[in-house]
């Protein structure tokens, strides 16, 4: 393919994007257009914005019609100078049309879906080839599969990597009878047995670095790795005022305020990832769910179970990343684990603040301990 | 996530919360009529068929059709509501709401303070109101603020589908009465909506875009018509905070005063006639508690202040567009 065509690609505004509808070309076939430049109207469900040219040349073709809802990287149009004929061009413009046609009917984009195992509905997100010992990242308290939007995809690379909902959370059932780090544990290998995983490696942040944990003690053999993101089970302290805050936060204010503790910069802390969360807590049954997971393992105002004296004669090969600046679970706590990474400048939530690093860090440990 | 039309999403707050409480049942013009007429089991489900599907699966013990008398059944529906049932009672447009004035607001909003909190009240009036529909003036009217002066009364008026389920599944948990207000060209719009019950709390305003320069409070169908503004106007480097209070009583004034204490500019957008509307009632508000905070004077987006036209074409000159919420908002920045 001729390097001098230049194709465009439908953008990808914020994370929940899947697909965005052509309002209006701002341009026209044949005009020369600068990178930068307005040339497409684009609405999505959240919002109606102006696209800007991500290249420079002469717009050729406008391959999507206004009033066309395409999904996020099909193709617009296409930019090429002079030297590139229109059959060529005509020839890309297929090709192109016809290869994502067939990539989307091949490989639909992943979606979460439910499935029962004993005792309750978990929503879970599978990613990645068929073959290879499968990672499972389980979220902490309050969060859900997609706390791992920016680590599933990268992470499937190497294996199936499957992003799970502990009861009580995201699209899981909301049903919680008993709610400690043992029951959580329970929970998520009824899990992994309704989903047909043996063996596997297992990452975990905060709350579910815990329930990680747990398992490795309980099943040793079928635990390949364990991971732990800013983990909690390494030392009694928690930032209570966080979980407090986090469970009687029903409004936008109070609960951008609480979650801003999870970052160190605060801009992370968008409107969507607010509403979202105001959004979940609102489902019934769900303030009931934190609030006994939440008595179970944060008992008395400190953390009820500590793994830290079992770490030595654990089986599975246990690895800690956590954010220096984490204000939920003090970072000395990784001082427990030999194998640590301390990132300097992040917090709570370093998988997202520095998701290129942690996700190599997880590969890397991941891909040792099948050696 | 599944998307839900409007309709979809009261008919699933309706039938989500009548399998969790006994006591919840339905009343209305037609909500069970046309059941049993040839090769139909199911009722017609309202004028708009927002009901339909609750007749086969909840009978005629919950699901009562009603004479066209709006005072008698809707002094029923709060009668039964005194005595222990939740019921909803839908009254097709609000427009025909004077007929049982007494029975909502001497009667429904009175007994908790009359009868020193002892009774409670928990009746929803569905009901319908907008212009947009070729209609006319009797049946487009926004009749909202009328409801939102009486104390003891709450007003709530989704926005959008996820809006109006859960703020139908919080008003129907809701001890006091409560006028649900629906638009009727939302109905056909779809939105992400959840599959199990949520509730969206009374009193808290939603923010559907945020900016610093303009702070936009809108109602209704006027949240989309105010949107559709704030994203004209961020092409053009204007960034506007869109504001929806959800309900009018109670009404979450702390948002708008905080956002125009950041902005310096209000625009309040309201479909309803310009006297004593929801517009004047913000604008006073504003004037009176941020009044250091503005930069320019407030500015009300309104109709005129006549009946709501017949014509089409007046009809649809008489609605706010975002033409001029632009213009408003022009205004306040010049």
């Amino acid at each position: 393919m001729s390097d001098a065509i230049k194709p465009i690609g439908m953008p990808k505004w914020g994370l929940a994007m899947t697909e965005g509808k052509v309002n209006a070309w701002l341009v026209e076939e044949g005009a020369t257009i600068t990178e930068g430049d307005e040339i497409l109207e684009i609405e999505t469900s959240k919002i109606t914005n102006v696209f800007e040219s991500p290249v420079t040349g002469t717009l050729r073709r406008k391959v999507a019609s206004e009033g066309e809802t395409l999904p996020v990287g099909a193709l617009l149009g296409v930019v090429a100078d002079a030297s590139v004929s229109d059959a060529e061009l005509d020839a890309f413009v297929e090709q192109t049309r016809q290869a994502q046609a067939e990539a989307a009917a091949e490989a639909p984009p992943p979606e979460p879906v439910l499935t029962e195992a004993e005792g309750w509905t978990v929503r879970n997100l599978r990613m990645g080839p068929e073959e290879g010992v499968p990672l499972v990242l389980i979220h902490g308290f309050g969060g859900d599969l997609l706390s791992w939007q920016f680590n599933q995809p990268d992470l499937a690379a190497d294996r199936p990597v499957v992003a799970l909902d502990l009861p009580g959370h995201g699209g899981s059932s909301k049903s919680v009878t008993g709610g400690d780090v043992a029951w959580l544990a329970a929970q998520v290998r009824s899990a992994l047995a309704a989903l047909g995983i043996g063996r596997a490696h297992l990452a975990g942040q905060s709350l579910g670095g815990a329930v990680a944990l747990q398992m490795a003690l309980d099943e040793p053999d079928r635990i390949a790795s364990v991971s732990l993101v800013c983990p909690s089970g390494l030392g009694r302290e928690i930032n209570m005022d966080y979980i407090g805050g986090f469970i009687a936060a029903d409004r936008r204010r109070e609960m951008k305020a609480t979650v801003e503790a999870l970052f160190v910069d605060p801009a992370f802390v968008s409107r969507d990832m607010v509403d979202d969360l105001l959004k979940y807590k609102r489902l019934d049954g769900v303030l009931a769910a934190l609030r006994t997971i939440a008595d179970a393992v944060f008992a008395g105002g400190q953390q009820a179970q500590v793994f830290t004296d079992r770490l030595a004669t654990m089986k599975p090969p246990v690895q800690v990343i956590w954010g220096e600046a984490d204000r939920i679970i003090p970072a000395a706590h990784a001082q427990a684990v030999p194998t640590r990474h301390v990132l300097p400048g992040t917090g709570h939530m370093v998988h997202i603040e520095r998701p290129a690093e942690v996700n190599r860090l997880i590969a890397e440990f991941a891909a040792a301990a099948d050696r | 996530m599944a998307k839900k039309s409007f309709r979809q999403a009261i008919n699933e707050a309706l039938a989500q919360e009548m399998r969790r409480d006994p006591r919840v049942i339905l009343m209305g013009e037609d909500v069970a009529g046309g059941q049993g007429a040839p090769g139909e089991d199911d009722a017609w489900g309202g004028p708009l068929g927002v009901t339909k599907g609750l007749m086969p699966e909840f009978g005629r013990e919950r699901i009562l059709d009603t004479p066209i008398t709006e005072s008698g059944f809707i002094g029923a529906a709060i009668g039964a509501a005194a005595t222990g049932l939740r019921p909803v009672a839908e009254l097709m447009f609000v427009d025909f709401m004077g007929v049982c004035f007494d029975q909502i607001f001497n009667q429904a909003a009175k007994f908790r303070y009359m009868f020193g909190g002892k009774a409670v009240t928990p009746v929803v009036i569905r009901t319908m109101f907008g212009a947009g529909f070729r209609a006319a003036s009797q049946h487009s009217q926004c009749l909202y603020p009328i409801f939102t002066h009486i104390p003891g009364l709450k007003v709530a008026i989704p926005s959008s589908a996820y809006e109006a389920k859960g703020l139908l599944i919080q008003a129907i948990r809701d001890d006091d009465p409560v006028i649900f207000f629906e638009h009727k060209m939302l109905y056909d719009d779809t939105d992400d909506v959840p599959d199990e019950p949520y509730t969206i709390p009374f009193g808290e305003a939603n923010l559907t875009r945020e900016g610093g320069d303009v702070t936009i409070v809108a109602l209704g169908r006027m949240v989309k018509v105010a949107n559709e503004a704030a994203d004209a106007l961020a092409r053009q480097r204007v960034a506007c905070t869109v504001i929806d209070p959800r309900t009018t009583s109670p009404m979450d004034f702390d948002t708008i005063l905080e956002s125009v204490e950041e902005t310096g500019r209000l625009v309040v957008v309201d479909e309803a006639h310009p006297r004593c509307n929801m517009a004047a009632d913000i604008s006073a508000r504003v004037a009176q508690d941020a009044f250091k905070a503005l930069k320019a004077p407030i500015r009300m987006v309104t109709p005129p202040h006549v009946p709501v036209p017949f014509s089409p074409a007046l009809e649809d000159a008489y609605i706010p567009s975002a033409a001029r919420v632009i213009e408003a908002v022009r205004a306040v920045t010049a």
